[in-house]
């Protein structure tokens, strides 16, 4: 079983910062973000994902607000840190696909070969108004039935799987042996070896190749989270690991289906996501939750399952849905330290005993440990394989 | 009263200062060698670490340019995983206004100093041209003559997002269970010819409130911008007279802007070759700028002049009978260098006339006229000129920069800083925790409460 953990401020839960146990003035310092991606590397889990975006979360005074760079808070903990996958959150939508490669291949590089990228569309107007470059029209983005909002989200999604096509060719516009070093004829690099991508789509276009040598893992990992369509066809079609959110094994057995029946080229690997409040009973578990949604002034809910009671019925939960289809989990841990700490030192303990996750880290990339293997460069002349796809392949062009 | 040298390492850049053909030269990319170079910078108390930033690959004759490293990582990154190994050494970056938007610069920023306890300082750069805008969403929009009022307006946003939050909105009290003392933080609102944005800033208030900014421009335009908005100029100018006459020129812009001489620092870049003796050292100077001047790069930087293909031409042999090719320059792409040479035909003149009084074949002629080392002795004879320099106002220090990847200046580390320390110029240890301090400016200060929140920068 895969198994990681959703990161955001002091956990999902809103009130979570007022926790007995919880750091809330050390939430925007290298400090805070080291120590907890050590426990959860503490725990063995394959990877953290880190959320973000470019809106306050709240403009209440009770609520966190403020958030810093995902991608920045992962290599801030890369060098501290030694097996443990690290996987940013980016908004697609509003940031350059050169930048975004270019940072993800050097958290690649200053990982040793952990480095993702989960990738996540805007349609916020809000957000929009941050960049002044486009406009989103207020719209109930998830009413099905209007016809504007159905475009807006299409066209986001379209301009994802370009964006994800570009970072995917940049990272191999660099073949794995282009620094050759001759000093016989005085060339740093074999040209030949560096590639233009030549992207030219309906959003951007993008020539490349990258400033920045293929990483360690080749293609890093690239994530996304899904609720239905079009979400469920952009994994399909470009993600290497899909995070969805059933609401029972049935739902998880439907949603696997579902995706596997759009996938193009590959099978995705399929996350399933759910917020723990964890305890030694479920009436503690219960209570505590019910504590914190007394102090938010509302019971907390999520797209995500909320998970409340004891480590061994999660235990017993996921290897369920595990048996419906799913390759594993992304946790929420409704608290920082509390859930976080349960799932490391409990849960895992218990999964362990019972067969079902790994009992040391072994030696390798994140890619390795997913069983994802390292692509050749889809510019490398020869040897690549007549139906050996990778995601993303569709549209290779084969420039230059 | 004698003045406190400032001292900074440059990573090894993507030009023919690099060595990277000698044996001890390690990655451009891996982060150990960045490592490297910045715990010994660290441990030498230096001021701070700097990584130059080029967004696309090098062009020469249509073709990637292939003879100097070519390569390296994304800045933010690097500095925000060297956060994580050094603990007081300020990490500063180049960053492209014209690539970029302010709402995602200023919140990289931000947190860039929050991640580092408030170590951050930005290269503010400029560019216009549609070559290295292939890369990008925007593309090459830019006139060249509106890229500094970009770089302004730029700046100017980022500051009023910086600015945005006061620093005292977040006590995070769980038992009262307020997190903010007032609602709505971080509400921002800019409109100019370039920007129109508005919204909440979702980063609060960094421990240095913005990060330290630098200016590396020389044209009329980049000191005015660096007198009215930097903290500290990268400058060209290393040499006595002319180090001078710019730090007069410069310094001397500050008070229109309210400022004092000392609230912007002039550091020159320099390049350095140490040996026992300068006897020694002047022999490995030479033999460095061999190892930076091969043969095919020799013929490389004589067609960047000339504006054609001399690809037939010997190295070793005289200079071309052809002249320069003086109509638009397309030789090379994607580099700075080029447009120094503003009148060809009279500088290839001069070169020619050099060539021939010296006897000197084209590869020794671009050793001779190229990037000649600016300290070249023992330790005693960069220590002291290091400090002369300084003293005499040609500059407030220097950035370094190594020609070797990651080593290059462990040796200067080793032997200069100590001298330096033990004539009262240079710190032995640090006295701030922040990059502003290392470098005695004022805190920042949120610019409403200054009364000034619409004045232009």
């Amino acid at each position: 079983m895969h198994l990681s953990v959703a990161l955001d401020g002091a956990g999902w839960h809103p009130a979570a910062w007022r926790e007995p146990r919880a750091r809330p003035a050390e939430l925007f310092t290298g400090r805070y973000w080291t120590d907890v991606i050590a426990e959860a590397e503490r725990g063995l889990l394959d990877f953290v994902t880190i959320e973000d975006g470019f809106t306050l979360q709240s403009t209440r005074t009770e609520r966190v607000a403020g958030r810093l760079d995902a991608v920045l808070i992962a290599a801030r903990a890369a060098p501290l840190t030694r097996h443990i996958g690290l996987i940013p959150t980016v908004v697609v939508t509003h940031t350059e696909p050169f930048h975004i490669s270019k940072a993800i291949a050097t958290l690649d590089y200053v990982s040793n070969g952990r480095a993702g990228v989960r990738v996540r569309v805007s349609a916020s107007p809000d957000e929009a108004a941050h960049f002044g470059r486009r406009v989103f029209p207020r719209i109930a983005l998830a009413d099905r039935d209007d016809p504007a909002a159905r475009q807006l989200v299409t066209g986001l999604f379209d301009e994802a799987a370009d964006y994800v096509e570009v970072i995917r060719r940049l990272w191999d516009s660099w073949e794995d042996d282009a620094e050759i070093r001759d000093v016989a004829s005085g060339r740093f690099v074999d040209r030949g070896k560096l590639h233009y991508i030549d992207f030219s789509g309906d959003y951007f276009s993008v020539k490349g190749p990258s400033i920045t040598p293929r990483p360690p893992q080749g293609q890093p990992v690239v994530a996304a989270l899904a609720h239905g369509d079009p979400a469920y066809a952009l994994i399909g079609s470009v993600a290497d690991i899909g995070f969805v959110t059933p609401g029972d094994a049935g739902h998880a057995a439907q949603i696997v289906a579902g995706i596997r029946a759009v996938s193009r080229a590959h099978d995705p690997i399929l996350l399933g996501d759910l917020v723990v409040f964890l305890g030694p009973s479920v009436a503690a578990a219960a209570d505590r939750k019910a504590r914190l949604d007394e102090l938010a002034g509302y019971v907390y809910t999520s797209d995500a399952t909320v998970f409340t009671g004891t480590p061994a019925q999660l235990a017993s939960l996921l290897i369920e849905w595990q048996q419906a289809g799913l390759s594993g989990f992304r946790l929420r841990p409704g608290g920082i330290p509390g859930d976080l700490e349960a799932i490391t030192r409990e849960l895992v303990p218990e999964l362990q005993r019972r067969g079902a996750f790994r009992t040391s880290y072994q030696a390798g990339t994140l890619r390795g440990r997913l069983g994802l293997g390292r692509p050749a460069s889809r510019y490398a002349a020869g040897d690549k394989q007549p139906g050996d796809k990778q995601p993303g392949d569709k549209q290779l062009s084969g420039s230059n | 009263m004698t003045k406190q040298i400032h001292l900074a390492a440059h990573f090894p850049g993507v030009n023919n200062t690099t060595v990277w053909s000698d044996p001890r030269s390690g990655s451009h990319i891996e982060f150990s060698s960045f490592a490297h170079l910045a715990r010994t910078a660290e441990r030498a108390k230096f001021d701070f670490l700097f990584l130059a930033e080029g967004l696309r690959l090098r062009e020469q004759s249509g073709q990637i340019y292939d003879l100097d490293v070519v390569g390296r990582p994304d800045t933010f990154t690097v500095l925000a995983a060297l956060a994580a190994v050094t603990d007081r050494l300020g990490l500063a970056g180049t960053i492209n206004s014209t690539f970029n938007e302010p709402y995602e610069v200023a919140r990289q920023f931000a947190s860039l100093d929050h991640l580092s306890g408030g170590r951050a300082a930005w290269n503010v750069v400029t560019s216009w041209d549609a070559f290295t805008g292939e890369n990008f969403r925007r593309g090459g929009f830019l006139p060249q003559d509106a890229r500094y009022d970009r770089a302004r307006t730029f700046l100017q946003t980022t500051w009023e997002l910086f600015d945005s939050w006061d620093g005292d909105e977040i006590i995070a009290d769980k038992a009262s269970g307020v997190f903010l003392t007032r609602p709505k933080p971080g509400r921002f609102a800019h409109s100019d010819a370039h920007f129109e944005i508005s919204g909440q800033f979702n980063v609060p208030r960094s421990p240095q409130g913005r990060p330290v900014i630098f200016q590396a421009g020389d044209s009329e335009e980049g000191r005015e911008f660096a007198a009215s908005s930097a903290d500290a100029i990268f400058s060209r100018h290393g040499k006595l007279a002319e180090g001078q006459g710019f730090y007069a020129d410069v310094k001397g812009r500050l008070a229109k802007y309210g400022r004092t001489p000392d609230q912007l620092l002039i550091l020159p870049a320099a390049t350095f070759v140490l040996g026992d003796t300068d006897a020694q050292a002047a022999e490995l100077a030479a033999e460095v700028r061999r190892q930076q001047v091969s043969g095919p790069t020799a013929i490389a930087f004589l067609e960047q002049l000339w504006n054609r293909d001399l690809s037939g031409y010997d190295p070793d042999g005289p200079l071309p009978d052809v002249d320069p090719d003086p109509g638009e320059h397309t030789i090379a792409r994607g580099r700075a260098s080029v447009r120094m040479y503003r009148d060809p035909l009279a500088t290839a003149a001069q070169w020619r006339a050099k060539a021939a009084a010296q006897q000197l074949s084209i590869r020794e002629l671009i050793i001779e006229v190229t990037g000649r080392q600016t300290f070249v002795g023992s330790p005693a004879t960069i220590a002291g000129a290091i400090n002369d320099l300084v003293q005499a106002d040609a500059s407030d220090g220097f950035i370094l920069v190594p020609h070797i990847t990651p080593g290059g200046l462990d040796e200067f580390a080793d032997t200069v800083v100590p001298l330096l320390q033990e004539r009262g110029v240079f710190r032995s240890d640090y006295k701030g925790s922040t990059l502003r301090e290392h470098l005695g400016l004022d805190p920042s200060t949120p610019r409403h409460r200054l009364g000034s929140v619409t004045e232009t920068i």
